[in-house]
């Protein structure tokens, strides 16, 4: 059983670590969470977003959620927001695109464009 | 959808749009009178009570950007085609409960599903709203309380991925309890 023991070490390890990183603007990448969202396969998706920033220990980047944004024949919908750069749109993501735009667009900074909107559509 | 911790993740999404500072999800599995019984309760902005009973029509939903809803209506269907159905009780200013109900042995029920992912996603797209996750089945239960991890925390954000995984441990391993060792509902 998981003890609030290593709770309470994952607490003090990252609070060593947060000093850190503290002025850095990161990457903001959002997943449409909204029914259609959800019955699309949003779920897998930030799961394996999450994962993917873990595993590579992205510590500059944001995930977070937003509702229908009225395009929901294209879900799972995933945005990326970097700093200064225009925001790039993939639709009708699932988990091993999404594992790719994290590591060609997120960290290497290409666009994957066969994912986009203008492509897909 | 494919699981009712979907349908919860979906759910929840209203409660937050209220404006919750906490939400409840309550899960209760009675195997002696067959019903599995989903709660959620939150602190938002409620509506009115004759109002509350009509947003099981599709059609009707405070959204300003569409004219359909499906959340609720959803859930509510899954209900129905299950021998059971859904109940919403609300105040305008305390806060709104929805409660579903199925029969737990009806062919047509979808399975549970994985509720770690659930609670994972919402703490980590919400992690200033606070949410218990209360689980029954028969005689056994499993709690879990944001507010108690975030008092252990301090300073340290809910979000973060090592606390994350903690959680999904915390989660996956009360729920495993409930089912006498096995993964899966």
């Amino acid at each position: 059983m998981k003890t609030i023991q290593e709770l309470e070490e994952i607490r003090k390890k990252t609070l060593e670590t947060i000093s850190l990183r503290k002025d850095q603007t990161g990457t903001r990448v959002v997943v449409g969470m909204a029914t259609c969202g959800i019955a699309a396969g949003a779920r897998p998706v930030l799961l394996a977003i999450m994962d993917e920033i873990k595993k590579h220990n992205l510590s500059d980047v944001i995930v977070a959620q937003t509702g229908c944004i009225g395009l929901c024949v294209y879900e799972p919908i995933v945005e990326v927001y970097k700093p200064g750069q225009e925001k790039v749109t993939y639709v009708k993501v699932n988990p091993s695109k999404a594992i790719r735009i994290v590591n060609e667009h997120i960290m290497k900074d290409k666009v994957v464009d066969e994912y986009t909107i203008g492509t897909e559509a | 959808m494919k699981e009712l911790s979907l349908h919860i993740l979906d759910v929840v999404q209203n409660s937050i749009a209220a404006g919750s500072t906490l939400v409840s999800i309550n899960i209760t599995e009675d195997l002696d009178t067959d019903l599995f019984i989903i709660e959620i309760i939150d602190n938002g902005c409620g509506m009115d009570e004759d109002y509350a009973e009509k947003i099981k029509d599709p059609f009707i939903t405070r959204r300003k950007s569409r004219k359909v809803g499906l959340g609720i209506p959803l859930l509510y269907a899954a209900g129905k085609r299950c021998e059971g159905d859904l109940k919403i009780e609300s105040k305008k200013g305390k806060g709104t409960r929805i409660t579903a109900w199925l029969k737990h042995s009806h062919i047509d029920r979808a399975p549970l599903g994985n509720m770690a992912d659930t609670i994972k996603i919402l703490i980590v797209c919400n992690p200033e709203v606070d949410f218990s996750y209360n689980h029954k089945k028969n005689e056994k239960e499993f709690n879990f309380d944001t507010r108690e991890v975030k008092r252990i925390l301090g300073d340290v954000s809910i979000s973060e991925m090592e606390v994350i995984t903690w959680i999904e441990e915390q989660v996956k391993e009360g729920l495993k309890s409930l089912n006498g060792g096995a993964d899966t509902l």
